[in-house]
């Protein structure tokens, strides 16, 4: 026998169920008053640098429906491409924000700042770009994807050069509307089904 | 400044399986199409920190934070502890842990439950704590009840609590459940079922801890979590062909 790899097992994951908002945004589950507010009402505080952007849209499950229950999370880089703890990074900006489908129509709403592009390890430049992770009932490992902008050159990006079905780039890409509202959709199956990731 | 290594890839076998019939909501909320897969970036590398300021003191006693000390919870008195890890092994410090249960009747205190167990009005049903620089944390609450919910005709959850950690880097978020020792209805669940190597299931069942118990006042229960590690090497951070 060889040596053992001494490496852990990571704990698997499980649904968030129906009730995640309970334990993550409970004031929009109507529990007040145990924490002063929900953790990570907004990604900026006052004075952020940047273009300040509303990003809009739902998820929908494999019969085309928008769910109601989905909650969400994002993480992203400030203008300057910088994430908090970086050297010059911009202190209004957490760059961390939890949100959830109306319990209604299903619509999520997203205002931020723009992030900048952002520098890999091997020196390639990430366009602009937001992390979002997606947990609810039925979703058994929480989903990762990204959310692009139209507007930026999206060439070199490495992660986007990666998707072999160039249609499917797409599903990564916000495009404004009339309103000058971002719109970007997720789609958990059928035709427009989103890019997810595992990076 | 933090570790920024790359981070080791998710092992997706040692995860549920996201398409499984007998969790029927799964069907439809599962992509069809493969993941994407590539080695981890800044943006996963990163994430949010929190630090001990965020927590107020009753945050991590479900047995009181809900009336913030006015009243006590309905149930049996537990104690929920652990330690956070990466898959090297080393400890997560000052790391975010979040809980969220039913009350002793089974019931959450959510719109969206109806179930006939009542609502307890001295119980919120939600926690939050940061670990200590070993990785440790610690919950007191209520053994929650066991409830009945729309799957197959006759499903049951077995008595659970529901975990969110988040690590240092937006790749490691982890949201799990924590079981119980004992509860002939964890082998009967189709979400626990889900996670189809039997190893991993046992690591989500928190063990009863005599040891950290305290006579006429609670239980105690064990539960670590694991969450993904960083890859150890001298010849990355450096560009290129370098
Ligand atoms: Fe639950």
């Amino acid at each position: 026998m060889p040596q053992p790899l001494d490496i852990l097992v990571e704990t698997p994951s499980q649904t968030a169920g129906p009730y995640v908002h309970i334990g993550c945004i409970p004031s929009f589950a109507g529990i007040d008053g145990i924490y002063p507010q929900d953790l990570a009402e907004s990604p900026i505080a006052d004075g952020a640098k940047g273009e300040i952007i509303t990003i809009s849209g739902s998820i929908y499950d494999g019969t085309g429906w928008a769910m109601r229950d989905a909650m969400f999370e994002s993480w992203q880089a400030d203008a300057a491409g910088r994430y908090p703890g970086m050297d010059g990074a911009d202190p209004k900006v957490s760059g961390f924000c939890r949100f959830a489908a109306d319990k209604d129509s299903g619509e999520y709403t997203l205002r931020t700042v723009k992030p900048g592009a952002v520098q890999t390890r091997q020196g390639q430049w990430m366009a602009p770009h937001i992390s979002i992770w997606i947990v609810a009932r039925g979703i058994n490992v929480g989903l990762s994807t990204r959310i692009y902008f139209a507007e930026d050159d999206h060439s070199a990006d490495p992660l986007l050069s990666r998707i072999e079905h160039r249609p499917r780039v797409d599903t990564l890409i916000a495009v404004k509307d009339d309103q000058g509202i971002y719109r970007q959709d997720f789609h958990l199956q059928g035709d427009l089904e989103t890019v997810f990731l595992d990076l | 400044m933090t570790d920024t290594a790359p981070l080791m890839p998710r092992r997706r076998e040692v995860h549920p399986d996201p398409y499984d019939p007998a969790y029927k909501t799964s069907v439809t909320r599962s992509p069809k199409l493969p993941l994407l897969a590539l080695e981890s970036t800044p943006t996963e590398e990163t994430g949010p920190l929190f630090t001990h300021d965020l927590i107020g003191p009753l945050d991590n006693n479900l047995i009181v934070n809900f009336t913030q000390g006015k009243g006590l919870a309905v149930g049996e008195r537990i104690r929920v502890h652990g330690k956070v890890m990466d898959e090297q092994g080393r400890p997560v410090p000052n790391t975010l842990v979040e809980i969220w249960q039913a009350n002793a009747g089974g019931r959450y205190r959510h719109i969206k439950d109806t179930y006939f167990a009542p609502l307890d009005p001295n119980f919120g049903g939600c926690g939050r704590t940061l670990t200590d620089e070993d990785g440790s944390y610690e919950f007191m609450t209520v053994r929650p009840g066991a409830y009945p919910w729309p799957n197959r005709a006759n499903d049951w959850r077995p008595m659970h609590i529901h975990f969110s950690i988040f690590g240092h880097a937006f790749g490691q978020r982890l949201i799990s459940q924590m079981y119980f020792e004992g509860d002939p209805l964890i082998a009967r669940c189709p979400i626990v079922e889900t996670i189809k190597d039997r190893s991993q299931i046992e690591r989500l069942v928190a063990p009863l801890d005599m040891q950290n118990s305290r006579g006429m006042d609670y239980l105690a229960y064990r539960f670590d979590i694991v969450l993904r590690g960083r890859r150890q090497t001298r010849f990355e951070n450096k560009l290129e062909g370098m």
